[in-house]
């Protein structure tokens, strides 16, 4: 597939071009430019974001599943970007989530990747940020990026969503007192999903007092009966659109974007210092911190001769 | 980004067996080995597969059936793939599944067929081989 | 030396009442060199730990065995699961293999039958008879059990989800060949909890479907009160890759699980508790399956007792049915499987086991034909009739080496179920994919085993040798497909449509409310209403499960 049927496939909403271009995108590719360039800026600015993040085994891929089928019935087009870290071993990940969103497989208007951390911290926002303005620019209205919040770079990640949900359920233990440490200043939303358990209520007390103190509001699910699924999508879309009235919408987007801008560069410039540090023979007995400065001015040099 | 590629692969199980140990093992083992895989879980239409497969944009899609419903279900992923314009993606299986009837499926655009006792390290192997291609 | 007074209790109290209803196959039973050989080996000196840990067989904590007379009286049941394409052929089967001796039916379905789908539903495509017997109506079952007399044979049935469906058509066949409900023997599977992490072929979530088992042990023990309602079983979780451990522990686990439920619905334990059944997985592994199988039996008694307060005896045994490994099977060099089903049924045998299921040589890679089929019925009979194991009770008790695995594997079993208890029960560790993930690792961990040469499988990772050896195959032709749904056509154009609705309806109605759904399930199957008809409704009103 040339870059040309790429990007006019896009527009067709072809699932293969989109797969291809996020592909692209994934791998550096160099008609990667040409491809960005392309997208529709006015659906990029429009289209809705939205975070679904928490620990493990609260429920997150039924209650996106869930998300999906409730989108689908308004008529809504939907982009879900599922987020698996990579094994930091081998490198290697294992998508799992669509399992729990197949039986929306075969609908043109839902359009799902999985992407694995890959082991770059900005990287993976960067390429995120790309593959939602593809989604985007495909019709995809509204996008929801679904990550494991543990780890700095997942947490990073939601910070491309306008608006982000947090995730929990009874009986996960010690995952909530994590959650309490590094999620909750990232969310807009606080989840108590599985609510039908006896435990739902008093996790839900106890998340109320911290939500109060933020003015966030705590809803209730059992995703796996769709119950309060409704409920949660409008709550977000609520709070997208008071965003938007206020003007922090777009604030939020421009530093997420500087962020991205950041990433891209110190994408883009690692393999080449990988290399350059990679035929050093000499200077490795020299203090690191040194030798990283003297790389540095040698860039800036280039630049200003 | 510019590094190497990262393989991107598919495990699915078409039809209705839920014997999910190979199929999850060799999901492992290709992560063990640096892949990315998407696994569909069991129980999914041949149609459902070859969709999962072109959205995730894999570079192999591996198939496992043991109830003897291979020929049906592995043709028709390979099909669907045809019908979607998406027949370079690579098609293999494995499963309890007789000799004369991997020559039929090789016939009918099954890549390789892996019968029980494989080692893992050649099924790994053919999922590299034809990602590299 | 002077007989031990408990021994004496046992033999007066337990023993002689077994004894004045079975008698033993033999006056006396003997090595063949001519030596006699006892009913059960004692220690010199019984004390309270030998009493406590293991008893005497057919008394709790029925350690070594649940009767008094194990295979002294009759040989555990062999009973080969078998079935494939229509009714018609599998009824040939099934008459084949009881003129060959066997002493019980096993009934195998297709996965859409298990699944609840009828022959033609789409998602069957490619699966009708392919790995058991396509049932889409009573005109099918019935033609299943044509010619065999319902009262003389026990049967079990592999069915879970729809196993009321499947139970309901053969109350239905007993009543049109004038057997009496009461009079039917036999076991359904009925173990939804082991398909949501190993098997797979759930239809509807957990809580419809316990509820739906609950009502099958009411009606049952007022219907059928012959016929086991369960079989809770540990042998589809070890094919999954479990290690013996957790085979034990996740299955007596699903068993509190079905207990807990039924006693909240108000049933007594003393009555369903004595109709509940167990299926376990033989390995190769001898030693560790007979410790299995002893701690196992110890475990259920305790529980039964001591968690679930049962007092009648029968409810505190465990009742078991054992199927030889097919997972250990090997595509190559085919013969060797002769050898390692063998092994294994011993294990079973030696174990304990109430029934068994021998595996063909040729499962790897294919449906048994009725030769393998033969061979692997007669390896039961030669060690029921030529090893002399079966002429004595727990043989293998008082080993060191047996006794304190035994007491390993109840130890690590007990553990690993206080944990699921702690995670909220069953229910809540399948849904935090806890079981699911621990037996995934070991199965991970048993293939990288092999992968390196930690664990030797002949002709597989070592002793290998180049054979091209043409097996004969069992296919089963796309046109056994087509029959099928032709004849489901047929059926659905000759029955009585409207009733079938109102049925249909009336179930449905059922379903929403609280009511025993049994009764209506029978009376929907009388008029031949499918099995995608029927779980369709219950689908309608329950909704499905997705892993």
């Amino acid at each position: 597939m040339d870059i040309k049927s790429i990007i006019q496939g896009i527009k067709d909403k072809s699932p293969r071009a989109i797969a291809r271009a996020i592909t692209l995108v994934e791998n550096g590719d160099i008609w990667v430019d040409e491809l960005l360039e392309s997208l529709d800026k006015k659906s990029i600015d429009e289209t809705m974001i939205f975070g679904i993040t928490g620990p493990p085994g609260a429920g997150k891929s039924t209650l996106t599943g869930k998300i999906v089928g409730y989108l689908r019935s308004l008529g809504k087009r939907v982009g879900v970007i599922a987020i698996d870290p990579s094994s930091p071993i081998s490198g290697g990940a294992i998508h799992g989530d669509r399992i729990r969103m197949m039986e929306h497989s075969l609908d043109g208007d839902v359009v799902i990747r999985s992407m694995a951390t890959r082991g770059r911290l900005g990287g993976l926002c960067a390429s995120a940020g790309a593959v939602c303005r593809i989604l985007a620019s495909s019709g995809c209205n509204p996008i929801i990026i679904e990550t494991v919040g543990v780890g700095q770079s997942e947490i990073d990640i939601i910070k491309i969503a306008d608006v982000t949900a947090l995730v929990s359920a009874p009986g996960l233990g010690d995952d909530i007192q994590a959650l309490k440490a590094g999620l909750m200043e990232v969310a807009d939303i606080m989840v108590v999903n599985k609510a039908d358990k006896p435990e739902a209520q008093m996790l839900a007390v106890e998340l109320s007092e911290i939500a109060r103190d933020k003015g966030t509001e705590v809803i209730l699910t059992i995703a796996y009966e769709g119950k309060g699924v409704d409920k949660l999508y409008h709550a977000m879309e609520e709070i997208y659109k008071k965003q938007v009235e206020l003007g922090t919408k777009q604030r939020k987007r421009w530093e997420s974007r500087k962020k991205e801008i950041v990433d891209w560069v110190i994408e883009m410039i690692r393999p080449e210092i990988e290399k350059q540090v990679d035929s050093m023979d000499r200077d490795l007995d020299k203090d690191p911190r040194v030798v990283a400065n003297s790389i540095v001015m040698g860039l800036k040099k280039e630049r200003n001769p | 980004m510019g590094g190497k590629k990262v393989y991107r692969v598919l495990i699915g199980k078409p039809g209705l067996d839920g014997h999910d140990r190979g199929a999850k093992c060799i999901a492992r083992a290709l992560r063990d080995s640096g892949f990315e895989v998407v696994y569909t879980g069991i129980r999914r239409t041949p149609e459902e597969i070859a969709m999962a497969a072109i959205q995730e944009d894999v570079d192999v899609v591996g198939l496992s059936s043991l109830s003897g419903a291979h020929m049906e279900l592995f043709t028709e992923v390979v099909e669907a793939l045809k019908k979607h314009n998406a027949e370079d993606i690579p098609v293999i299986g494995g499963g309890i599944i007789p000799e004369e009837d991997i020559e039929e499926l090789k016939k009918r655009g099954v890549k390789k067929v892996f019968t029980p006792g494989t080692p893992m390290e050649e099924i790994i192997k053919t999922f590299r081989e034809l990602c590299e291609k | 030396m002077s007989v031990d007074p408990r021994y004496k209790e046992w033999e007066d109290k337990v023993l002689s009442k077994v004894l004045a209803r079975f008698p033993e196959r033999k006056k006396e039973f003997k090595t063949s060199g001519g030596l006699e050989l006892p009913r059960l080996a004692i220690p010199d000196e019984i004390d309270d730990n030998y009493m406590e840990k293991l008893g005497f067989p057919g008394q709790y904590p029925y350690t070594r065995g649940v009767q008094p007379t194990m295979y002294r009286s009759r040989f555990w049941t062999m009973r080969q699961y078998a079935g494939f394409a229509t009714a018609k052929e599998t009824n040939e089967r099934y008459r084949y293999l009881l003129e060959q001796g066997q002493t019980g039916l096993s009934v195998a379905f297709d996965l859409p039958t298990q699944i609840g789908y009828d022959s033609d539903h789409p998602m069957s495509k490619g699966e009708v008879g392919k790995v058991g017997v396509a049932i889409d109506s009573l005109a099918d079952m019935e033609i299943l059990f044509d010619q065999i007399p319902l009262d003389k044979v026990s049967t079990s049935m592999t069915i879970n989800s729809p196993a009321a469906v499947l139970l309901a058509m053969y109350v239905a066949v007993g009543e049109k060949q004038g057997v009496p409900r009461e009079k039917l023997r036999g076991t359904i599977q009925n173990d939804i909890l082991k398909e949501y992490v190993a098997r797979g072929t759930y239809i509807f979530p957990p809580r419809p479907s316990l509820r739906i088992i609950t009502n099958i042990f009411e009606w049952c023990s007022k219907n059928t009160p012959l016929f086991n309602t369960i079989s809770i079983s540990g042998y589809h979780i070890r094919e999954a890759g479990s290690t013996a451990v957790q085979e034990v522990a996740f299955t007596l686990a699903n068993g509190c699980t079905y207990v807990q439920t039924a006693i909240d619905a108000g049933l007594d334990v003393d009555v369903f508790g004595k109709r509940l059944s167990f299926f376990f997985n033989a390995t190769t592994d001898i030693i560790e399956e007979v410790a299995k199988f002893r701690a196992a039996r110890r475990m259920w008694a305790k529980i039964m007792k001591n968690r679930f307060g049962a007092k009648d005896k029968k409810a505190c045994m465990l009742r078991f049915h054992t199927q030889t490994a097919g997972h250990t099977l090997t595509a190559q060099q085919i013969d060797n499987n002769v050898v390692r089903v063998a092994l294994q049924a011993l294990a079973a045998v030696l174990g304990g086991t109430q029934s068994l299921h021998t595996n063909s040589k040729d499962e790897a890679l294919t449906l048994p034909t009725e030769d393998s089929v033969r061979t692997a019925l007669r390896t039961q009979q030669i060690i029921a009739y030529e090893s002399g194991v079966a002429n004595s009770i727990d043989v293998l008790g008082g080993s060191y080496l047996v006794e304190q695995l035994t007491d390993k594997i109840e130890e690590e079993a007990t553990n690993l179920m206080e944990k699921i208890d702690e995670m909220g029960g069953v229910i809540a560790a399948i849904e935090a994919g806890f079981i699911q993930r621990q037996i995934e690792d070991s199965a991970y961990e048993y293939q990288r085993q092999i992968e390196t040469k930690d664990r030797i499988i002949v002709g597989v990772n070592e002793f290998q040798s180049k054979e091209s050896v043409k097996v004969p195959i069992l296919k089963i032709d796309k046109e056994v497909e087509n029959r099928q749904v032709k004849r489901l056509k047929e059926i659905k154009n000759n029955r009585d449509n409207t009733k079938v609705e109102k049925t249909l309806k009336a179930l449905e109605d059922a379903a929403k409310g609280n009511e025993n759904l049994m009764d209506y399930i029978v009376e929907a199957v009388k008029e031949y209403a499918t099995i995608g008809e029927i779980c369709g409704v219950l689908r309608g009103v329950f909704g499905e499960y997705r892993d």
